[in-house]
């Protein structure tokens, strides 16, 4: 299994170092020529890249190289096409209604203040259990449509959610040891890759 | 480690691969934010402009950082004083988002650093070599930058300092674990960081480069260094066109391996700061706090 990171700014390296952990490969995107590899590898195949993670960072630094280097549009493209796809923090934010437009959702940014008011928690998440729970300057999901299942909430406010090949945490599992969450994500890149449903979206962006 | 310190660590973990530039205006905050810098810090005068200034320059009016901090969403950094822990006090007081204990500033304290275990807030310090980095963070800095020698925008003293710190940091790492004691004490620094480097073969928190990071080969030439993200003070706002050095300077860090990249990058920058050479200068910043 091989997830395309992106790596225009952030924590990328800490979600390499967690998905590796679980044996997937990684690469990781900074560039177009990066991003073509994805889409041109044959999907198809066992070989093929089988998901996508935005990693947490600064989401106005991202979406600046995101539009200048011409990432934008293939990279939604993949998405829209059913590339499982994993946002954590800016991640959330860049895949909402006002962003990337591909998620169902409007994320509120820095929703908890500045620094001091960064914080731990453990909380419930729908189908895994307690999850420890590391928020940095977070959003959570002030508005959710009705595809979007939440799947964790912390003081009433939603902080995790999935709709179709898409799952988003406004915290960081990456800075943990608990490997849960990004084990439900694998578990989601597997269920598309035995679908093949994902093989002709890809196919179609690159027509 | 105290819930804090590891948070204030992890802030600093989502600013690599991103560059922190210097403003002294809401606008110049906003124009850095829309060129997709990671973080600002606010300050009064660029330190180009202190170098020439000359004097005693202080902490950045609260009023004037908290402009700033209304008019964009990335984190606001502000420096104080080395050791002037009253600055400090105040700047947490309007919830800065990162210290910077800086020797851009004049030293309030010649002998003491501030005891940064005791704040909420983090703070970012600067070393330039291994020891100094070392016991930064053991007074609780959740950061490290190199020096540098700020306003210059002359890149030799930044690339002194990594290059001194990452081959420190190749040194520990080839000890045997009994040389550790010996090596904690040539450095002045406690022996659980000592033990820490020697493992990981990396500080335990994020290494930025600063001072002198003028053009984005600049910034690339400090990534591939080792830095895992760049300051730049007088670089941008002291050049031809602003905006677009700050543009080119974000996505040379972004792919500061790629030269052809980095090759379209350079183009068309207009003028870049006026550089001071290292021998021309009168005043090392760098020697400021040890």
């Amino acid at each position: 299994m091989k997830i395309a990171i992106l790596a225009l700014q952030g924590a990328f390296a800490e979600h390499e170092q967690m998905l590796r952990r679980l044996g997937a490969e990684t690469m990781l995107i900074r560039n177009l020529d990066d991003l073509d590899s994805v889409v041109k590898e044959p999907s198809s195949s066992a070989e093929g890249w089988s998901g996508a993670v935005i990693p947490g960072g600064e989401s106005t630094a991202m979406m600046r190289i995101m539009r200048d280097e011409g990432l934008f549009s293939p990279f939604r493209q993949l998405v829209l096409g059913g590339l499982p796809v994993f946002g954590t923090c800016a991640g959330l934010i860049m895949l909402d209604r006002h962003h990337l437009g591909v998620m169902d959702i409007t994320a509120r940014r820095n929703a908890y203040g500045r620094q001091l008011g960064s914080f731990n928690a453990e909380g419930e998440f729908e189908g895994i259990g307690r999850v420890q729970m590391t928020f940095i300057r977070a959003p959570y999901i002030e508005q959710a449509g009705p595809e979007v299942e939440i799947l964790a909430r912390v003081d009433g406010k939603a902080v995790a959610a999935r709709q179709g090949n898409m799952l988003v945490t406004a915290f960081h599992p990456e800075l943990t040891d608990d490997t849960a969450v990004h084990e439900l994500f694998l578990t989601m890149v597997r269920q598309r890759q035995s679908s093949q449903s994902f093989v002709s979206g890809a196919a179609d962006v690159l027509a | 480690m105290e819930d804090r310190t590891t948070l204030n660590r992890q802030l600093a973990q989502m600013l690599k691969g991103g560059v922190i530039m210097d403003v002294t205006t809401p606008e110049q905050a906003r124009i850095a934010e829309a060129a997709g810098a990671c973080a600002v810090m606010a300050l009064e005068r660029i330190p180009a402009d202190i170098r020439a200034a000359g004097g005693v320059s202080r902490m950045s009016d609260p009023k004037m950082i908290r402009g700033i901090q209304e008019a964009v969403t990335i984190p606001v950094m502000a420096k104080c004083r080395i050791g002037h822990f009253a600055e400090a006090q105040i700047l947490e007081a309007i919830e800065i988002d990162y210290i910077d204990e800086s020797e851009v500033l004049t030293p309030a304290d010649d002998v003491y650093h501030i005891d940064k275990r005791k704040f909420r807030v983090p703070f970012v310090c600067g070393a330039r070599d291994l020891g100094e980095a070392l016991r930064r963070i053991s007074e609780g800095a959740t950061m490290i930058r190199t020096k540098g020698e700020p306003g210059t925008g002359d890149i030799v003293q930044a690339v002194r300092h990594l290059r001194m710190m990452q081959s420190e940091i190749r040194r520990l790492v080839s000890l045997d674990d009994d040389e550790l004691y010996e090596a904690s004490k040539q450095l002045r620094v406690p022996f659980d960081l000592v033990q820490y480097v020697h493992r990981n073969g990396k500080l335990p928190v994020v290494n930025f480069a600063a001072g002198g990071v003028a053009t984005p080969a600049d910034a690339a030439l400090m990534m591939q260094l080792g830095a895992e993200g760049v300051f730049v003070g007088s670089g941008i706002f002291k050049s031809g066109s602003p905006e677009k050095r700050a543009q080119a300077i974000v996505k040379a860090v972004t792919n500061y391996d790629n030269p052809s990249i980095l090759a379209s990058l350079s183009e068309d920058l207009g003028e870049a700061m006026v550089g001071i050479n290292e021998s021309e200068i009168q005043l090392l910043m760098a020697e400021r706090g040890k």
